[in-house]
């Protein structure tokens, strides 16, 4: 099938299988940073942006991003270092597999939501899982980067 | 992973109808369960470019369609003031926003599934499901029908004064649940729904009088379910949890409504 479709604002066009799915379609294009880490829409890793929202490139289907945007991580280098640097300041990561689909959700989070509370911030990340650790580190992380990007203390 | 032959966008309910009577064709939602299911289709369909991705309300309803994201229809401004956040906390705790992002209100009630939170939402509402040929039907006689091949269009809930609440309890925040309550109360009537017992939401109707001893109807009403041991727990686990998840939900109501 004929695809027309932005990924990180560059235009790309293709001719694929129906059942393509985005993830493998994304990593074909070169976006390594799209992973896939469970088989059932659980894992969250393989998050991208799709006309701005965060969804699961392993469950949407390709087609519906016929002439729309795509952002990986890959379109977001400079906001992924500084964010990256909050999580190694923390030590939040391990062997680091989670990160991906971890910095994509938080920087739609942080575009979406004005003022989070911890509570909002729990409720909004809850999708992305890490099996090396117990979430503690990342939750500071992203109160700091919140804190950094507001120029207002956290209160929640 | 989902696998098709040919991945059709229908341009109009017709089209998308004559192709889901076929045995090896189906409709596609947001692909959440679909792709679960260890099949080659021939013909995948898809509805998405039917302007079913709306919520539209008036005085007396809202029309939810088909299309519309699990995520747009927890923070649609109308529902969450009709419903006092109950449809909000019933889909809230459903995978992660991504997810919710992806996955639809048509998929979700079609499927018709034991652990819905969806379904045991909606079966408390003054709610019908949209057929494509079947028309307008109860939620409640819509979550028995068998599965066919009609398209759900969307829902429609009539803005019934009620007063409303939703609790689910889960072994681990994000996993399906392992009972789901909601309740709704009107003029004179009480309906509350168990689901994930593991099947799938039922309700039980009675008079408000019976209200005047909530451990009483709480224990009564649980009682009257039918419950099942899966690996997420035991029947007399999930009977036991129904029991405190009626009182709870009825004072979450006493909460937000006041006596
Ligand atoms: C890992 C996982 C965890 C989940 N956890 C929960 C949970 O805790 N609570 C909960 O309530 N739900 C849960 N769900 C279910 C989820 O919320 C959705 O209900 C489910 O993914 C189906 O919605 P969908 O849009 O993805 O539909 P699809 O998977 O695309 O479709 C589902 C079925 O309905 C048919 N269909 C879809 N749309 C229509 C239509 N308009 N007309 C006719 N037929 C149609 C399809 O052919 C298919 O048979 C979970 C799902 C997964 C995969
Ligand atoms: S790969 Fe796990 S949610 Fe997509
Ligand atoms: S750090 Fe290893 S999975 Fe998260």
């Amino acid at each position: 099938m004929e695809i027309k479709l932005w990924i990180n604002d560059k235009l790309i066009t293709d001719n694929v299988e129906p059942d393509m799915p985005m993830l493998e379609f994304l990593r074909d294009k070169g976006c390594y940073s799209v992973k896939r880490g469970c088989e059932t829409s659980n894992c969250g890793l393989c998050t991208v942006w799709l006309e701005g929202k965060p969804i699961l490139s392993c469950t949407m289907p390709l087609m519906r991003a016929n002439g729309k945007h795509i952002t990986t991580l890959e379109g977001l280098q400079n906001e992924a270092m500084e964010f990256g640097a909050f999580l190694a300041d923390e030590g939040a990561d391990q062997c680091g597999f989670c990160n991906p689909g971890f910095i994509m959700n938080v920087l739609a989070m942080e575009r979406e939501l004005e003022s989070p509370t911890e509570e909002d911030i729990k409720e909004y990340l809850t999708g992305n899982l890490c099996r090396c650790t117990g979430y503690m580190g990342q939750l500071r992380a992203v109160k700091k980067y919140i804190e950094h990007k507001r120029g207002v203390k956290f209160d929640g | 992973m989902l696998r098709c032959n040919n991945y059709v966008f229908a341009k109009s309910l017709e089209e998308a109808y004559e192709l889901n009577q076929k045995r090896n064709n189906a409709v596609v939602g947001g692909n959440g369960w679909l792709r679960l299911r260890k099949r080659q289709w021939d013909t995948v369909i898809d509805i998405s470019e039917l302007g079913l991705d709306n919520i539209e309300e008036n005085d007396d309803v809202f029309k939810i369609g088909a299309m519309v994201t699990l995520s747009d229809l927890e923070h649609d401004p109308g529902i969450e003031k009709y419903t006092k956040g109950a449809v909000r906390e019933s889909l809230m705790h459903i995978v992660g926003t991504q997810f919710r992002n992806t996955v639809t209100v048509g998929g979700s009630i079609f499927g018709r599934f034991g652990f819905s939170d969806v379904l045991s939402m909606f079966i408390v509402l003054d709610s019908y499901a949209e057929l494509y040929k079947s028309g307008i039907v109860p939620m409640h006689e819509f979550a028995k029908m068998p599965y066919d091949n009609d398209i759900l269009t969307g829902i429609v809930v009539k803005k019934t004064p009620l007063k409303i609440a939703y609790s689910s309890f889960r072994n681990q925040s994000t996993d399906f649940p392992v009972v789901t309550c909601a309740i709704a109360i009107g003029s004179d009537k009480i309906t509350t729904a168990i689901g994930a017992r593991p099947s799938k939401a039922d309700i039980r109707t009675a008079h408000i009088d019976e209200l005047k001893d909530k451990e009483g109807y709480a224990a009564k009403i649980a009682k009257s379910f039918d419950y099942a041991s899966n690996l997420r727990a035991s029947g007399e686990y999930r009977e036991h949890i129904a029991e405190v998840l009626i009182k709870r939900t009825l004072e979450k109501i006493e909460v937000s409504y006041g006596n």
